[in-house]
């Protein structure tokens, strides 16, 4: 039986990697797939606790979660199909007509 | 059914034929909101028939009953019910005021056939009527003040009920202003009356007045004077009468509403309602019973110069009103109600008679233009005459008997009332003249040309336009319709004048002094409690009133007789001869130009003077200081706003960061 904390801390260097790839990239694919890790490494975290706690409630949470990160999936693939199909420039920075 | 049963239908006809009609004002075609409306009000005058029968079979002392449906307010001190208080008194007033609307009501489903406000017209009838019918049920002043308000509402609704008319319009928020004035004295006064008793209930303020207020006690003087306020403003009494004759812009089937049944009463009904406070208050009584005798005779004068038809009635209610106040002052309270009683009978008949000859004169008020409808007119002339001899007092009618019941009285209390009694009846007299004065200006003499027109059966059709100002009008909403409709040829016209004319000649015979006494009797219950419950006047005095008041009468008819019939010239003479007179009388005393010069024109100026500096340096700066507040404010927080997404990912980062941060060290 291994310690929680590994789980944990890969679940935070799962997340740190995640957040840098949002912070630091402008492709809205790459993005994406970025916000996909930190949802993971969350899952992983709520995961470990179910099993350190010894009910299910964290697994309940885990799989809501990934319900929550499908349906974000399908709308950010829309989004870029969007984009794609109106020659938007791939690049989020660009996209900044909502300024003040 | 109990009293109080019957009297909660007596209100709820009304309000439902009010509500009913504003509904569905789309659906109803021809008349039949007419119908309706005069529906609602006759279920109405059933109902306080079926409360009168109720009432009449339980004994005497018994026969005041409350009853609330849910509580209003109710808080530390102040238990304010929605109740009603059925007694003689208000019983009497639902009946009068029931009965005369109805008959209007009748009248007025002809009289306003062509209007194309005619859904609307009865709507605010009904609802009008609703009001005055809270306001004489109310079981405490609460209740009573918001019946009261209702009834200014109503008022300025139908007084403006044509309203792209501009002094139709101006009429109505003269009358409004004038009654918030009253309405305010009136406020006032419950709310000492709150403070003093701890009540606002009728029967538990009367109950306790005595015993928290000192007999003539400044502070009971002061609400009784509050009291006055709103009732002058109602009643139209001197210094607050100036908007009555300017309601004549209504249409005259609501005048007749105004003045016969609902409105103008509500001031006597209101004093003697509180009677039990006016007893501990004489000095309020007595100035309210010098106010009355001046108003009277004020008004008397008046109506002896205008020449508008209307307006000579108007100032005659004025003056009849001045009659009550004083008959109820003086604490002659069954006979002011009886002279309200008789008033509503033969005003209401007289203007719907005078809304017949308009509409033979094509909208024309003028009397100077009018002239020997009698033969043109059968049905209506003799309408106006016994509707003129019963105001005149003529021996005999009903008017003679309920005037000369409020002198006797008068004369009865002595000393000082004597001079009321002297003034009473100078008033008399001029009322006889000016009665008879419409009646020879009107139907005697040479025919004019609308009349000799509807001799051959045509009537009178002129372009429509403002009878005060000339102005041109269409006949669209908002103005009087084409169409103009005399009692001649309207049943429902003739029907209700019919009854009137009837109750005008006839309906003295109840109270004749000595000989019966129906409403003494009928209303003795209410006023039991009256320190003057048993003053009556002696024999002697009313046979000298009834003999005095024959006189009057029949000596003022003659006087107009000879001014207007025998020697047409004199009236044009005497004018040039009291000119200062005249013109004094003609400018109504110059009330109106006084409040124009010490009210209107003072607040005018204070109004304008405050839009130039107040307004433009304290609201102006207040209001564009703070938008430049809150402009910089945004400017600021614009600069946040980069529309870069990952400066906002980085940001929620950040926070969502610092914030685990913070729980990470305050957990150690």
């Amino acid at each position: 039986m291994m310690d929680i904390a590994w789980y944990l801390v890969l679940s935070a260097f799962i997340f740190c990697i995640g957040v840098a790839g949002v912070l630091t990239r402008r492709s809205p694919l790459v993005i994406l797939i970025c916000l996909e890790l930190m949802l993971n490494a969350g899952n992983l975290a709520l995961v470990a606790f179910s099993k350190m706690t010894g009910n299910g409630d964290g697994q309940i949470f885990a799989l809501i979660v990934m319900i929550v990160a499908a349906a974000e999936v399908v709308v950010g693939l829309g989004v870029i199909v969007a984009m794609f199909r109106n020659r938007l420039p791939m690049d989020v920075d660009q996209m900044d007509e909502l300024h003040g | 059914m109990t009293a109080t049963a019957f009297g909660w239908l007596v209100l709820a006809f009304p309000l439902a034929g009010s509500i009913t009609i504003a509904l569905g004002f789309r659906q109803w075609r021809g008349r039949t909101a007419g119908w309706i409306g005069s529906g609602a009000i006759g279920l109405a005058f059933a109902s306080s028939i079926g409360a009168l029968i109720a009432l009449q079979s339980r004994s005497p002392s018994q026969r005041a009953l409350t009853s609330s449906l849910w509580n209003y307010i109710a808080t530390e001190g102040v238990n304010v019910k929605l109740g009603i208080l059925v007694d003689p008194l208000a019983v009497f007033m639902c009946l009068v005021v029931s009965g005369v609307s109805f008959l209007i009501h009748v009248y007025s489903v002809a009289y306003m056939d062509s209007d194309r406000g005619y859904s609307r017209y009865f709507s605010y009838l009904n609802f009008f009527v609703f009001s005055m019918l809270l306001l004489v049920l109310a079981g405490n002043f609460f209740l009573l003040i918001v019946g009261w308000a209702f009834v200014g509402f109503a008022s300025y609704a139908l007084i403006s009920f044509w309203y792209r008319r501009r002094t139709a319009v101006r009429a109505g928020i003269k009358a409004f202003v004038i009654n918030v004035v009253g309405d305010v004295g009136l406020v006032i006064a419950a709310i000492l009356i709150q403070r003093d008793t701890g009540a606002l209930d009728f029967p538990a303020v009367f109950a306790r007045a005595g015993s928290v207020w000192h007999h003539n006690e400044w502070v009971i003087v002061a609400i009784c004077l509050l009291i006055l306020v709103g009732a002058f403003a109602k009643s139209a009494q001197i210094p607050l009468h100036t908007w009555l004759p300017d309601a004549m812009e209504g249409p005259t089937p609501v005048s007749a509403l105004i003045h016969a049944a609902t409105m103008v009463t509500a001031g006597v009904y209101l004093i003697a309602r509180t009677h039990p406070l006016f007893e501990l208050a004489p000095t309020a009584a007595d100035i309210s019973a010098a106010i009355g005798a001046l108003t009277l005779f004020f008004a008397g004068t008046v109506a002896l110069v205008v020449t508008d038809l209307k307006r000579v009635i108007a100032y005659s209610t004025i003056s009849q009103i001045g009659y009550m106040v004083m008959g109820v002052s003086i604490a002659a309270y069954s006979a002011g109600m009886f002279h309200l009683m008789t008033h509503a009978f033969f005003k209401a008949l007289m203007f719907m008679a005078a809304g017949s000859v308009i509409a033979a004169m094509a909208g024309t008020q003028d009397m100077d233009r009018m002239s020997g409808m009698r033969r043109a007119m059968p049905f209506t002339s003799v309408a106006f005459v016994a509707a003129a001899l019963a105001l005149a007092a003529f021996p005999g009618t009903s008017g003679y008997f309920s005037k000369d019941d409020i002198l006797a009285f008068a004369a009865e209390r002595g000393s000082g009332y004597w001079i009321l009694y002297v003034v009473g009846t100078v008033g008399a007299l001029m009322t006889a003249i000016y009665a008879f004065r419409m009646i020879f200006r009107v139907f005697a003499g040479e025919p004019n040309e609308e009349a000799r027109e509807l001799e051959h059966g045509h009537l009178a059709h002129a372009e429509p336009v403002n009878p005060l100002t000339g102005e041109p009008e269409d006949t669209d909403v908002g103005f009087p319709g084409p169409e103009h409709h005399i009692a001649e040829r309207e049943a429902a016209m003739r029907a209700p004048m019919t009854l009137l004319a009837v109750l005008s000649i006839v309906a003295g015979v109840i109270q004749i002094p000595h000989v019966t006494d129906v409403v003494t009797d009928f209303l003795a219950p209410t006023f039991a409690d009256s320190r003057f419950a048993d003053v009556e006047p002696s024999v002697g005095l009313s046979v000298l009133t009834l003999a005095l008041g024959a006189l009057m009468s029949l000596s003022g008819i003659a006087i107009a007789y000879l001014v207007w019939v025998r020697r047409p010239g004199t009236s044009a003479q005497l004018v040039a001869r009291f000119r200062r007179t005249h013109d004094f009388l003609i400018h109504k005393w110059y009330f109106d130009e006084a409040y124009d010069l010490l009210v209107v024109r003072p607040m005018t100026r204070l109004g304008q003077a405050a839009s130039r500096t107040f307004e433009r340096v304290v609201i102006d700066g207040v209001s564009q200081g703070a938008a430049m507040v809150v402009r910089a404010g945004n400017s600021l927080v614009r600069v946040a706003q980069s529309g870069i997404v990952r400066y906002y990912a980085l940001a929620l980062m950040t926070g969502v960061t610092a914030l685990a941060l913070y729980f990470l060290i305050a957990a150690k």
